[in-house]
């Protein structure tokens, strides 16, 4: 019998984890959280071994395992990986353990049940990255809502039931839709195999009458828009967020709404590019709708954990508008902008659970004045808010900063009016942060919450270290997924490779650096642009960062 | 002509179904044990079901054309007398706990099972009416065996009442049609007048009777009421048996006369949407966990008449496509088969003495309390709901699959909506059983227990829904042979 392939590995390790978990005795709670650290440890390391298997600048999956599963319709196993999809699944395995922490002691009753379920829900998200099959997508689609809606429904807050239930029509309505479109999609391809669809509208022979893909495009679109979520299908989110548990929440915003934008990236766009083209400007108006829309209302919460939900709809925003902009530099954006949410809302949902542990409210209005009796938690939430809101030298930055360029390079009004967000972001988050943290304490309880434990601070420097290492170093990762967004780019638009781009986007050899990674189209040029544009494109954030700055010395 | 040796040898599952039938009557003034009668009966159906593999080496028509025996009869040979075996396993402890005679029931079980045999096996419409009506008579005495509960009688009086005045309908239709075509025998209706309005009444009046059968809005009133009123293992059988047994006859009927395949899709069309309605839209407001179960299965046959409609559609063009199409319709019957009989006999443990625990409160804190019946019975929802890696699931998507073939795109998507406002049922009572507290009185009761014939049904059901939900391909091999839907055509 052949060994598995790490892919296989990947996906199926927490399954046999969770297994393993089973075995344990329900009341040896230490154990059992050691031992689910343990998986998620050893997860998180193989998924590292994909750094160093997947070609930097490869175009196209690697690490490919193919068997044959259902004979009808032919439904096979097949498995790939491209720096897109790594990057994703790093992701993945590194907020379950940070998730495994969170829960720590937070989680008292139905321990094993618990990360039973973490752990589940780790192998439908990491299947689901990692699918080349059609319907083996969909089948970790479906598989993953169950853990989650577990997740939610037992261990979350007051209104968990209503928010569980809420959550599972709403993705399974999205899904069966989606489901119909996959059939139909095979009928017109006889394939559910995706680099094998991809092959055949590379050959240029027409697949689907206009209609028919605008129908399809559609039946994929809204399943994935519901899980982004885009407005106006966004209403099950805040519910989900705010009744989660911590590590539900961190899991929900960090990859199961990545799921969404995935699937626009790696189905909506390259398989039906017409239809894409076509339906662009109305997604482009709900993706602005929805940065707007989730900022102002985040802006507007009494609740600290609904705030940090609208600001997902918000930044999710950005990633939509970034992937229809139809523009390498702001698919690279958005592929970026992806995995930094992922890091910097899962540890803001980290921080707010903390205050939660402690004081047990998610009302802004019990706070006030934290900065004294914890001001290493306040220093660490000021840290993450800031990245949220897109500081520069934090990860928030680069993906927002490249997205607002791609953007503006198709239409600058989109730009212009996404652009607003990013000063609306800084004002919701500043604000909250404020009145959260500074002034008079209000409440005589607050004076003596304890500061943060050595578990706690072990989670929030590991956040603190990815997330300025994912802004300065950007490159690190941008080079990697430079390949796979061009492919999506090239497969939207066949005809206008680099049109419309201006001059200095297209790859030019970088003098004295004769790496060939440097030659990747986007990606190495990425930071000269940041500079360069930085007055013109980003101008009311760059006054903005300078504030925030100026602030953040001012609060140390 | 007289009759074969060959043509016993085809319908030797029901022979022996009868024949233990009989015997189990005739043993009953010797033996008091229950556990005995228990044994007899499960091997009887098992013996009858291993015969249909002897009736299905001997194709061909049999009794001059009255019956037939290909893959397909013997498919749902295998499905009933598979049905048959679980119910009587899973009745066994029932019929102890509710003090009820034995003998009759499980003779009264087999008399309904051969009746279905003959059903599916059918080439002719007087002897398919034999079959309804074995297994409809069957069924009546069935749904009233709790003789001194009133639920029992008005489940038995309601499903007498109007299951005869569907019978009839049906036998008028029969009646219509010979007057149409000169014959009963469906292989020779090949050269019907499909425009003929005698022949087009006849149908409907068949459509209509075996509608009521298999619980087709707008025919489907019945189904909750009886339903909740009769004993669940028994409900359990109705839910699987004669519904499957009904649907092969309507198969064979629809598919192999082409008069009918002719006329009949958009009444498949409309029968299956408000079927879909029907059974989702009532499903979402029950809190009696055995009406519920009705709706849903109301529900489910609205997916199967999904596939219905792909059939006749592809029966215009003849053939070739239609294959899948009947595979998905016999795929479903037995994953909903299996799934049905193991939630059945859930509900049918925790029910307890006299039925009391019907109301979905009840299976509050389930999850804590029994962890694996639990986790079996949220299997079996998991797969009504059509999750995958459950056999739900491919029946779901091979009906879908079904339904895009024959560009029937709005009612698959109809079918799509018609899910999603199932899961919230199934998904509610999953949440029931792991999210909410149970209640005082539930939490001082003593564990339901589940005795060895319920673990063996519930261990079946749910290995068999995960194997076909993971490894569907040798079923599949066999219900896509192209001499399974030769022999149809």
């Amino acid at each position: 019998m052949p060994l598995p392939g790490l892919l296989s590995v990947l996906i199926f390790f927490p399954a046999v984890g969770a297994l393993a978990l089973l075995l344990l005795r329900a009341d040896d709670h230490v154990w059992i959280r050691r031992a689910a650290l343990t998986i998620s440890v050893v997860e998180f390391i193989f998924s590292l071994l994909l750094l160093a298997k997947v070609p930097v600048t490869g175009a196209g999956y690697s690490l490919s395992e193919f068997h044959f599963w259902i004979h009808f319709p032919p439904i096979n196993y097949h498995l790939g990986v491209d720096g897109m999809s790594m990057f994703l699944v790093l992701l993945t395995t590194f907020l379950t353990p940070v998730s495994v922490l969170a829960s720590w002691s937070s989680i008292s009753h139905r321990v094993k049940e618990f990360f039973v379920m973490l752990l589940l829900l780790e192998v439908g998200v990491v299947g689901v990255f990692l699918s080349l099959d059609l319907f083996l997508f969909f089948l970790f689609w479906e598989v993953m809502l169950i853990p989650m809606a577990f997740l939610i429904g037992i261990w979350g807050h007051d209104r968990r039931i209503y928010a569980a239930i809420k959550f599972v029509i709403y993705t399974m309505a999205g899904s069966i839709l989606m489901l119909v479109g996959i059939i139909w999609l095979y009928n017109a391809t006889g394939t559910f195999d995706l680099p094998r669809i991809q092959e055949m509208l590379a050959s240029g022979t027409p697949l689907l009458e206009p209609r028919a893909e605008m129908l399809l495009f559609l039946a994929f679109f809204v399943a994935f828009a519901i899980k982004v979520p885009l407005f106006p299908l966004h209403t099950w989110l805040p519910d989900a967020h705010v009744e989660a548990p911590t590590a539900g929440s961190v899991m929900l915003a960090g990859v199961l709404l990545k799921m969404g934008t995935y699937g626009m990236l790696r189905f909506c766009l390259p398989l039906f590019p017409d239809a894409a083209h076509r339906a662009a400007p109305w997604i482009a108006i709900l993706a602005i709708i929805g940065i707007l829309y989730g900022a102002l209302v985040a802006l507007v919460q009494p609740n600290l954990k609904k705030l940090v939900a609208y600001s997902s709809v918000s930044h999710l925003g950005f990633v939509v508008l970034g992937i229809f902009a139809f523009q390498s530099i702001s698919v690279q954006g958005a592929v970026y902008q992806m995995l930094a949410h992922g890091i910097s809302t899962g540890a803001l949902f980290l921080l707010v659970g903390m205050l939660y542990d402690r004081k047990h409210t998610f009302e802004i209005s019990e706070y006030g004045g934290l900065a004294t009796p914890m001001p290493k938690l306040a220093a660490f939430f000021l840290f993450v808010a800031l990245s949220s809101l897109g500081l520069p030298i934090l990860n928030g930055f680069v993906g927002e900063y490249l997205i607002l360029i791609g953007t503006y390079l198709t239409n600058w009004r989109w730009a212009s009016w996404a652009a607003l967000g990013v000063i609306l972001s800084a004002c919701y988050l500043l604000w909250s942060y404020q009145r959260v943290f500074f002034g008079e304490i209000t409440h005589e309880k607050n004076k003596t919450l304890p500061d943060i434990s050595a578990r706690e601070r072990t989670i929030l420097v590991t956040m603190a270290v990815v997330t300025l290492w994912m802004g300065v170093g950007s490159s690190f990762i941008t080079r990697r997924t430079a390949a796979s967004s061009q492919t999506v780019i090239e497969q939207v638009n066949p005809q206008r490779l680099y049109e419309g781009a201006a001059p200095s986007f297209k790859p030019s050899p970088i003098a004295g650096a004769p790496d060939a990674d440097a030659l990747a189209p986007s990606a190495a040029i990425a930071r000269p642009i940041v500079i360069g544009h930085i007055m013109d494109v980003a101008n009311g954030r760059a006054a903005h960062a300078g504030k925030i700055s100026t602030e953040r010395r001012a609060s140390r | 002509m007289f009759p074969t040796p060959d043509d016993f040898y085809r319908v030797l599952p029901e022979v022996l179904w009868c024949g233990f039938g009989t015997l189990l009557m005739l043993l009953q003034p010797f033996f008091k044990s229950r556990q005995f009668f228990t044994a007899v009966a499960a091997i009887a159906a098992l013996a009858g079901t291993a015969c249909s593999v002897v009736a299905g080496a001997f194709p061909g028509p049999g009794f001059n054309g009255l019956i037939q025996s290909d893959p397909y009869s013997t498919f749902f040979h295998l499905l009933v007398g598979l049905v048959a075996f679980l119910v009587v396993l899973a009745a066994g402890p029932y019929l102890d706990r509710e003090n009820l005679p034995a003998a009759e029931f499980y003779a009264l079980v087999l008399f309904a099972t051969a009746g279905m045999g003959v059903l599916a096996g059918a080439q002719e419409l007087l002897t398919a009416f034999v079959g309804l009506e074995m297994s409809s008579i069957a069924s009546y005495v069935l749904a009233g065996f709790r003789r001194d509960s009133l639920k029992s009688g008005e489940s038995a009086l309601k499903y007498f009442l109007l299951g005869s005045f569907a019978t009839a309908f049906f036998l008028y239709g029969i009646a219509l049609v010979y007057g149409a075509t000169g014959t009963t025998q469906l292989d020779k209706m090949f050269a019907a007048d499909p425009h003929s309005s005698l022949l087009k009444l006849g149908f409907a009046m068949i459509l209509i009777g075996l509608g009521f059968k298999v619980a087709a809005a707008p025919f489907q009133i019945w189904t909750p009421d009886v339903y909740e009123g009769a004993p669940t293992p028994v409900t359990a059988l109705f839910s699987a048996g004669p519904k499957a047994g009904a649907f092969a006859l309507l198969l064979r009927i629809f598919a192999t006369v082409p008069a009918a395949t002719h006329l009949w899709f958009w009444a498949f069309w409309i029968l299956a949407v408000l079927t879909m309605f029907a059974g989702n839209l009532g499903a979402l407001v029950q809190t009696n966990i055995k009406r519920l179960l009705a709706y849903s299965s109301i529900a489910h046959a609205g997916y199967i008449l999904v596939a219905f409609a792909s059939v006749t559609y592809l029966g215009n063009n003849l053939s070739d496509g239609a294959g899948p199409a009947y595979a998905a319709i016999l795929f479903y019957l037995v994953s909903y088969a299996l799934v049905k009989i193991g939630a059945f006999t859930i509900v049918s443990q925790i029910g307890g003495t006299g039925e009391k625990h019907l109301a979905l409160d009840d299976y509050a804190g389930l999850g804590q309390r029994q962890p694996w019946i639990a986790a079996t019975l949220s299997l079996f929802l998991l797969s009504l709901l059509g999750l995958p890696i459950t056999a739900g699931f491919f029946g779901k998507l091979y009906i879908f699959k079904a339904a895009v073939d024959s560009h029937l795109i709005w009612l698959a998507v109809i079918m799509a909506v018609n899910s999603t406002i199932g899961a919230y049922y199934y998904f509610r009572l999953i949440v029931i059983m792991y999210m909410r507290e149970p209640n005082a009185e539930i939490s001082a009761a003593p564990l339901v227990a589940f005795p060895f014939s319920i673990v063996v049904v519930l261990v079946i059901t749910a290995i068999a829904t995960v194997a076909l939900g993971v490894a569907p391909n040798p079923i599949l091999r066999f219900i896509l042979d192209p001499a399974l839907i030769g022999n149809l055509r």
